[in-house]
């Protein structure tokens, strides 16, 4: 019995610390220093000096940021409120659509076939004039603000039907998956006027900067990371409101929460609009820099990927959803550059071997390890805390 | 339904129609009755839960429900408390206010606390966050994005952690409090919005006697102001606060009275009582 005990409140005083202990602050230091540090060593060093950062690995490094910040984006929704979404690969594919279907109207007359007026593959088909949903997207205002305002209201619309049902758990993740998955049939569609299997391609440039050049390639890549700490600070001081807390206590106990008068629904659906939102910019940062969006994008098994980066960063720390999706991301160009088909497998195995041993992922370890150093836990004495998350693990 | 039968039901002269009715409402309790329960009926898959339920608590009443398991205590708390839909019946909070089409949340800002059987607390949150979210304020999604806690509330919180003995507590997670003090926060959270009618499920337990006995004392002392409904099987623990005692079998009441009438009442004896010694 007092074993039990032991493990059920190990559980929550590893909580606290993470919740606590783990300042956001210094991170973003680091982050926005390794930032500058990468663009200076680009535009300002020769190319054959020793510290010189290739283009290449600008780009590289802005894809990474954009897939923290989609981890951030389920981190906020899966680690704080437990909805685990399947599906949050398609907020961040249609931002990207909507990005790539500006792109797509800068191009003008430039394509294969000189339109001036349509995309290539429509002149392809055979089409005349424009959708009526491509029309205004040659402003960039206007894109902006369909990456906000698509995967939100697509969001807020799921989200509606599925929370006030009172749809929860498993049932919610594979509603998601489906989600997705019918939208990646939908976009492989010729007939959807989204380019069908291609996709978006062939951009030109962006606001009349030359998306190859290296200046071009660095602004995007000191936006995405300033835009990634500016959402990550925003996150979590919204978590540290009264709102956070009632985010966090539909996690522990919904029914507790509506009982004493909460409309949880309406709190559920607001994060996942906030949180589908992040998802979209992500997406709208993603397509400029990697140059294309195909339906590619919507695949199920992207939007399980994105929970493998949140839960081996750590859920529930924000900062831990960054640091896995950098890291098994660069795992991923490093694996699949030496053992191409051996990169699912190894994915495989890092979910089963971190929800074995590391329950609470990397930041899980790293609070782990400090506990060990300084007795800083606000519950308990340090020793009694290191024993019960050691017996919180074997629990696992 | 007919033509006629519904102009009647629209047209009924003893009640206002939903749009003109006043949704700020007070309580009315005129006569004296804060909970009225008539005619209830519920089933599940063909087992009757409750079956023709009436009950009718008094304004400032500490009241105990006793009745074997299935008897439909906590189905009937799940029915006043917006969890689960009756078939048939009404349930009225005062004179005037029809608890039937109202959801949870309404119902708890309404001014009815609900306490689960089973100690649920927000065990990530501190004892202070959990009364902070508990208290009576603006629930909407935006006041509370970016609410904060005023000096009145603040003292409201330290007077109900002193009431509930968790003073030295507050800054402790809930989740490493021992199963009685859970308990008694849970019993706090539903202190901090200041309710009219407490419902209570179960609150000693896996208490220990000592942990019993506080708890007792602390419901005895919150019914006059507050009417409170307690369900429990430990029946020295109902003898210890209760005034009147109501038992419920199959789903419908079989007795009503104080504990000596009721355990001197021939049908009870037959059917709960009976087996005892």
């Amino acid at each position: 019995m007092s074993n039990a005990m032991n493990k059920i409140m190990g559980r929550y005083t590893g909580w606290a610390r993470i919740n606590g202990e783990s300042k956001v602050a210094p991170f973003v230091v680091l982050l926005l220093a390794v930032t500058v540090l990468a663009s200076a060593c680009n535009l300002l060093l020769p190319a054959g000096s020793m510290f010189y950062v290739s283009t290449y690995t600008i780009t590289l490094l802005g894809k990474y940021l954009c897939y923290a910040m989609l981890a951030l984006a389920v981190d906020v929704i899966w680690g704080y409120c437990g909805i685990l979404s399947l599906g949050h690969g398609a907020f961040f594919a249609l931002g990207g659509y909507a990005m790539g279907m500006y792109l797509m109207r800068q191009i003008g007359d430039r394509g294969v076939y000189g339109n001036p007026e349509l995309p290539d593959f429509m002149v392809f088909l055979n089409w005349n004039e424009l959708p009526w949903f491509w029309q205004g997207m040659d402003q960039f205002w206007l894109a902006m603000l369909m990456v906000l305002l698509v995967p939100g209201v697509l969001a807020f619309v799921f989200g509606w039907l599925a929370f006030r049902s009172r749809v929860t758990g498993v049932y919610l993740s594979i509603m998601t998956q489906a989600l997705t998955y019918a939208l990646l049939l939908a976009f492989f569609r010729n007939e959807m006027g989204f380019g069908g299997n291609n996709g978006l391609t062939d951009f030109k440039d962006i606001l009349g900067f030359d998306l190859q050049a290296d200046s071009t390639r660095v602004s995007l890549f000191i936006i995405t990371a300033l835009l990634l700490c500016g959402l990550l600070i925003l996150s979590k001081k919204i978590m540290q409101t009264r709102f956070g807390k009632v985010i966090v206590a539909v996690r522990d106990g919904e029914s507790r929460a509506r009982f004493i008068g909460y409309r949880t629904e309406h709190y559920k659906v607001w994060l996942f609009v906030y949180s589908a939102m992040i998802a979209g910019i992500a997406g709208a940062l993603y397509v400029p820099q990697v140059g294309i969006i195909n339906p590619g994008e919507f695949s199920p098994v992207n939007s399980i990927e994105i929970v493998i980066w949140v839960a081996v960063g750590g859920r529930g720390t924000l900062i831990g959803a960054i640091i896995g999706a950098i890291l098994v991301n660069y795992a991923k160009t490093k694996f699949t550059a030496i053992m191409p088909d051996g990169w699912l497998f190894a994915l495989g195995a890092m979910f089963v071997l971190v929800t074995l041993y590391l329950p609470k992922g990397l930041m899980g370890l790293l609070s782990q390890l400090q506990g060990d150093k300084q007795p800083t836990a606000p519950v308990d004495t340090p020793l009694a805390n290191d024993n019960r998350e050691q017996k919180s693990e074997g629990q696992a | 339904m007919s033509v006629l039968e519904t102009t009647r039901e629209v047209m009924r002269r003893d009640q206002v129609w939903p749009f003109l009715q006043d949704n700020e409402t007070q309580v009315d309790i005129s006569h004296q009755v804060l909970l009225y329960v008539e005619g209830l009926n519920l089933s599940f898959d063909g087992f009757k839960a409750l079956n023709d339920l009436n009950l009718y608590i008094n304004d400032g009443e500490l009241r105990c429900l006793i009745g074997a398991n299935g008897a439909g205590k906590t189905t009937l708390m799940d029915v006043i408390t917006g969890k689960t839909q009756c078939d048939s019946g009404t349930v009225y909070f005062g004179q005037s206010i029809n608890l039937l089409n109202k959801d949870e949340a309404e119902i708890a800002q309404l001014g009815i606390g609900r306490k689960f059987q089973k100690p649920t607390v927000f065990e990530a949150h501190t004892v202070m966050d959990n009364l902070e979210l508990s208290l009576k304020s603006n629930k909407r999604v935006l006041p509370t994005l970016f609410a904060s806690l005023t000096g009145e509330e603040y003292d409201r919180i330290d007077e109900v952690l002193e009431t509930i003995g968790l003073k030295g507590e507050r800054m402790l997670l809930a989740g490493s409090l021992s199963h009685g003090q859970k308990q008694w926060l849970e019993i706090g959270m539903l202190l901090m919005a200041n309710p009219r009618l407490l419902l209570v499920d179960e609150p000693v337990a896996g208490m220990t006697i000592q942990e019993g006995e506080r708890t007792a004392e602390l419901l005895t002392s919150l019914a006059g102001e507050r009417t409170v409904v307690v369900v429990e099987h430990d029946m020295e623990f109902v003898r210890s606060i209760a005034r009147t005692v109501t038992v419920l079998h199959q789903g419908s009441v079989l007795a009503e009275g104080s504990m000596d009438d009721i355990q001197n009442n021939q049908d009870v004896i037959e059917v709960y009582l009976g087996e005892a010694p």
